[in-house]
């Protein structure tokens, strides 16, 4: 079998199923199967899939300079597909917000929106990704030509915007989100980096 | 009745006259009190050293609340005790070998009564009450939970201040071996709180020892906290070792590590909200209301009421101050 095929075949599904891990996770702690969501599973279950979101926001931004740096072009087949299911956890994210948290008042929320900085900069950078996300097919690629990559840069913002919305939130301790935000500045200065350096040398 | 320390240590050594002359008087003040108010040796509090042990002659409380009591399991396992840890589950995890006793108290300050006492002098000129209050956290999140407790009110009356202590301080031990949260810089340790003298001395706030007929766990603040219910939670110091009677306002922890989100008075206030989120609504915990999916929906938020619904009793405190300024 060839390596184009191998990736679709075998390492594509298998990749796709270890992203489903955290989700299947919650699915069992609600169910009491594989553990539990503690007193607030509301609280627990938002977090998480927030958490989740962020992390394949960065996983997908680290494929390109791992790319590079190992010489796997491979990885890149599987970038799509970690940026749609950092979409799909963020959207879960929303929807626990949404749903559970407000339980769908629409006052409460327009106000959230407004009223609270954080949760106006993780809407906005939930509203860039519904855009990546519906722009991510093969044809839609074709269509939108060279625009394309210039609407999937604000992958950039949405990454900055959500560990923002992240650090903002957190009541005291921001150890966690400057987790994300040291690895979010490797992942865009590795970028700026490479772009400053003269373009003879570059390997891309 | 002190704390047990080396043999070559002498005892006057330790204590000064004046403190060891202050406890007598406090014991003296204490036989007194427990005598003409209780009548005996029935009703005294005793705190058993032994994690889950039974408290005796508990008794019920015109203050408490009828709402139904959060599970012993919500209470124990989903709170914030820095000390222990930033996560809600930390200070189970994290405090069960944590040793709460021996155990001292010591009363400093603008106050008759000085010195250190040890914890079970200093509680058992007292009657416990079971208080079952409503707890409003910061976070908006709130639990109904029956602690056992003894007035304030009672403890401080005893403790004789004097005219010029227009605040009680309240500070927790300091031990990062025994807390590894205060190896950690999330707050500036030891945690320190306080109240003005009035709303030390309403008869709501309860000095805590235990929790649903038994002694204080270990992760709720063991062996003595204070609980305001009309302020969110931070304001309930936990494993206190310090009463200190002053008259200026005493530093406090939160409003140390954030001035502008979290005020000294504190008070529970759903039109007051905190800078980066609404006060106006809560979440009852409660994950005993079902399983599965039926436990998602049935965590509710609730409206937020002014002073958690303890107005009748405290409102009073706060007239003519503006509260929105003194959040």
């Amino acid at each position: 079998m060839d390596t184009v095929r191998q990736i679709r075949l075998i390492w594509k599904p298998l990749a796709f199923l270890v992203s489903l891990v955290p989700f299947a996770l919650v699915a069992g702690d609600l169910l009491g199967i594989t553990g539990s969501l503690g007193a607030n599973p509301v609280e627990e279950i938002q977090d998480r899939f927030g958490n989740w979101g962020l992390r394949f926001i960065l996983i997908a931004l680290a494929v390109t300079p791992l790319r590079v740096a190992t010489g796997w072009n491979w990885l890149v087949r599987f970038r799509r597909m970690l940026g749609l299911f950092a979409f799909f956890y963020v959207l879960l994210h929303f929807l626990t917000w949404l749903l559970l948290d407000q339980g769908f008042m629409l006052s409460a929320i327009a106000e959230d929106i407004v009223k609270r900085p954080f949760i106006t900069i993780g809407f906005a950078a939930f509203l860039i990704l519904i855009a990546l996300a519906a722009t991510s097919t093969i044809n839609m690629r074709r269509r939108l030509g060279r625009n394309w990559q210039r609407l999937h840069n604000w992958v950039y913002a949405a990454a900055v915007l959500g560990v923002w919305h992240y650090w903002w939130q957190v009541k005291l301790d921001t150890s966690d989100p400057a987790i994300y935000a040291a690895v979010l500045a490797t992942l865009l200065g590795y970028r700026i980096w490479r772009r400053r350096k003269p373009p003879g040398r570059s390997t891309s | 009745m002190l704390i047990k320390k080396p043999a070559d240590i002498r005892p006057s050594e330790i204590t000064s006259r004046d403190n060891y002359l202050n406890r007598r008087k406090f014991m003296q003040a204490a036989a007194f009190a427990g005598g003409s108010l209780v009548g005996g040796d029935a009703l005294t509090a005793i705190i058993p050293d032994e994690k889950r042990a039974k408290l005796a002659g508990i008794v019920p409380s015109k203050y408490s609340t009828d709402e139904a009591p959060n599970s012993f399991m919500d209470v124990t396992s989903y709170n914030n005790f820095y000390e222990f840890g930033v996560r809600k589950e930390d200070p189970y995890r994290n405090s069960q070998s944590f040793k709460p006793r021996p155990w001292s108290v010591e009363v400093s300050g603008n106050a008759e009564i000085t010195g250190s006492f040890a914890l079970e002098d200093f509680v058992k000129p007292h009657t416990l009450e079971e208080r079952i209050y409503r707890l409003r956290c910061v976070e908006a999140w709130s639990m109904v939970i029956p602690w056992v407790g003894i007035p304030l009110a009672d403890i401080i009356k005893q403790l004789k201040p004097l005219s010029s202590a227009k605040y009680v301080a309240f500070e927790t031990l300091l031990d990062k071996e025994q807390m590894p949260g205060q190896r950690s810089r999330s707050l500036r340790w030891p945690y320190v709180e306080g109240l003005t003298i009035a709303e030390a001395t309403n008869p709501l706030p309860i000095l805590a020892v235990g929790l649903y007929g038994e002694v204080l766990p270990n992760q709720n603040g063991a062996p003595l906290r204070l609980i305001v219910p009309w302020k969110y939670g931070f304001k309930s110091i936990k494993s206190i070792v310090r009463i200190h009677f002053t008259d200026k306002r005493p530093p406090t922890s939160w409003n140390i590590a954030a001035p502008h989100e979290y005020g000294f008075y504190a008070n529970v206030n759903p039109e007051v909200d905190h800078p980066r989120w609404s006060q106006a609504r809560e979440r009852r915990i409660g994950s005993d209301q079902g399983s599965g999916l039926q436990s998602l929906f049935a965590a509710k938020k609730q409206e937020t009421v002014m002073y958690n619904g303890y107005g009748e009793q405290v409102a009073h405190l706060y007239d003519g101050l503006d509260l929105r300024r003194n959040f």
